[in-house]
């Protein structure tokens, strides 16, 4: 096959899109103070950040799994408007500005929330400010993508095997546990990876419905932005150490990561 | 033990009324061609599909839908074998058999899975995945798994269609020995005449969702009820209205017949029965047509050649009387068949 030449207007556009993703990069890597890095590691401020950032986003990515399978195998199964109704609902927050999330939760869960007031007045529980509210702003933005990976590999499965599983004598449970859930593993596997690349990342959420408290809700990218102001060096490393982590998720997911959407 | 079942499934444009009664140590194959709801008989059975009436198995019952009982799939007993095996990816071969063990908590499920094995002579294949079996070896474990459990009845979908031509045999004789083993009640769906003929004691036949016939293979192809069975005869089937001596077709055609009887009946005529001729042929046959030839086909040293007309037949004639008559599709010809060779039985 021979295809049409792709003028060069097409080729210099295609050029200065790429720039943009590659300079950022670029500058992150090239004015990286290497030979304070290993210093900056060892900050108290840095490793706490990023203590609480791994802690955070695997509990989110936990809540996810244990809230979003569910919530996927309900997807799968409905039609028509509801369908699109629930679909519409869980993959909100993915094109929701974080910061509006936050907001959001804070009408929800905070002190004067539709469920917070409740939960205050009854158990004098407060969520805002605390970790759980940094683990619950990560999982609001989070999940959507486990929930899309997972329905996506629902309606691909071949529901024929569960049928033979039931055949066999196995129940509900047996069936889900030892067959469905064993066959679903590559989509859960990768919408459980961007779902915790996704939390890791998270910024306007956590922010604005947990605040900034070191060692409580300052996660590592809440650490960057605010460390650009008075020590650079520690925000570049850290966003170097975010860096890292994506390129080895992608690395590690190739394929898989778009297969699975 | 028995199955006694009366199946309907209504789906848009297509209906299902199945009324069906199986023995135990008899093989009953539901025939028909594809879309007959063959697969969804097995599926309702299975308690996989929605349907409507009731399913006794071993004086059980397992589905009335006017009492609303409803046995579900998984306490049915009730193996079924997938035309395409699905047999659990993610398992080994023998893991697969034990799945049905494990799921009725029998002990020791994994030493048992491999004994099925090693008596098939399958045990060298325990630790393998099911994608690297070849067809014929996954259609055995797909039998294996459903026998393993010990079912009361045994749903076999299609168990030969999905394998190459050349092991198709090798693998019906390993079947046929399978299910003389076993004790339950046997029921499988082909569309495939030959696969249904070597396996089964009792055929049904079933056309657009209804049961047309039903019977040993012989009974069945002895006297057709319908244009598949004819076909898979191998004989012409005609149908009318009887008047003592003669046969009347739809196209106002006749036929003329020993003992015809009366009223709706069918007429068979074997295609050796019959002739052709260039021109009209004077003397006894009492049944004289004109035709034109629709098509000529080489089955071994005799041809099978399609004629079409008022009476539309296929007759079986030698090679030599091909050359003869110079036949080939278009060409005019005049078919004779004798009185006697007219079988008529009510349709």
């Amino acid at each position: 096959m021979r295809r049409a030449k792709t003028p060069a207007a097409i080729g210099l556009l295609a050029a200065l899109g790429l720039l943009l993703f590659l300079l950022p990069l670029a500058g992150l890597v090239i004015r990286a103070p290497w030979n304070q890095a290993l210093g900056e590691l060892a900050d108290p401020t840095t490793t706490t950040a990023l203590g609480l950032s791994i802690f955070c986003s695997l509990s989110s990515t936990g809540i996810a799994l244990i809230l979003g399978i569910p919530l996927a195998m309900i997807l799968a199964r409905t039609r028509g408007t509801l369908r699109n109704l629930l679909r519409a609902l869980t993959t909100l927050p993915m094109v929701l500005p974080p910061v509006a999330g936050g907001v959001a939760l804070e009408l929800a869960f905070g002190r004067r929330g539709l469920v917070g007031s409740l939960l205050y007045q009854a158990f004098g529980i407060q969520i805002p400010f605390t970790t759980a509210a940094a683990v619950m702003a990560e999982t609001f933005v989070a999940m959507p993508f486990l929930v899309i990976a997972v329905e996506a590999g629902l309606r691909s499965l071949d529901h024929r095997y569960e049928e033979a599983a039931r055949s066999l004598g196995a129940g509900y449970w047996r069936v889900f546990t030892r067959v469905t859930l064993p066959l679903l593993r590559p989509a859960i596997f990768s919408g459980a990876v961007l779902c915790w690349a996704r939390a890791l990342g998270e910024f306007g959420a956590t922010i604005t419905f947990a605040g900034n408290f070191p060692g409580r809700t300052q996660t590592v990218p809440i650490a960057v932005y605010l460390a650009l102001e008075s020590k650079p060096e520690a925000a570049i490393t850290l966003s170097l150490i975010l860096l890292v982590v994506s390129v080895a998720i992608l690395v590690g997911m190739r394929d898989r990561w778009l297969g699975a959407l | 033990m028995t199955l006694e079942a009366a199946v309907r499934v209504r789906r848009d444009g297509f209906a299902l009324d199945v009324a069906l009664s199986a023995a135990a140590g008899e093989t009953v194959a539901v025939l028909g061609p594809n879309g007959a709801g063959k697969s969804t008989l097995l599926r309702a059975l299975a308690g996989l599909d929605e349907m409507e009436g009731r399913v006794v198995l071993d004086g059980e019952l397992l589905e009335d839908t006017g009492r609303g009982v409803h046995v579900p799939a998984e306490k049915r007993h009730a193996g079924l074998v997938f035309q395409d095996h699905v047999l659990f990816p993610h398992l080994t071969v023998v893991e697969n058999i034990a799945f049905g063990l494990r799921a009725q908590r029998r002990p020791q499920p994994a030493v048992l899975a491999r004994k099925w094995l090693d008596d098939a002579g399958l045990g060298d294949r325990a630790e393998a995945m099911p994608g690297a079996l070849s067809g014929g070896q996954a259609q055995r474990v797909a039998l294996l798994r459903a026998l393993a459990t010990e079912p009361k009845l045994l749903l076999l979908d299609e168990p030969l269609s999905a394998l190459d031509v050349s092991i198709r045999a090798e693998v019906r004789r390993e079947l046929t020995r399978q299910l003389a083993s076993f004790h339950g009640v046997r029921l499988l769906v082909t569309h495939d005449p030959i696969e249904a003929m070597a396996l089964a004691d009792r055929l049904v036949v079933l056309e657009q969702g209804s049961v047309v016939q039903s019977g040993t293979p012989d009974e069945v192809t002895a006297r057709p009820r319908s244009r598949f069975v004819a076909d898979l005869a191998g004989v012409n089937l005609l149908r009318g209205r009887a008047h003592g001596d003669h046969v009347a077709l739809a196209g106002d055609a006749l036929v003329a017949a020993a003992e015809a009887g009366s009223g709706d009946v069918f007429a068979v005529i074997h295609p050796r029965a019959v002739a052709l001729y260039k021109t009209r042929p004077d003397g006894t046959p009492r049944n004289v047509w004109h035709g034109r030839v629709d098509s000529v086909d080489l089955h071994g040293d005799r041809v099978r050649v399609r004629v079409k007309g008022p009476v539309p037949l296929v007759a079986e004639v030698t090679r030599a009387a091909v050359q003869e008559l110079g036949l080939a599709a278009g060409t005019d010809v005049w078919m004779a068949v004798k009185a006697t060779e007219v079988s008529v039985y009510p349709a």
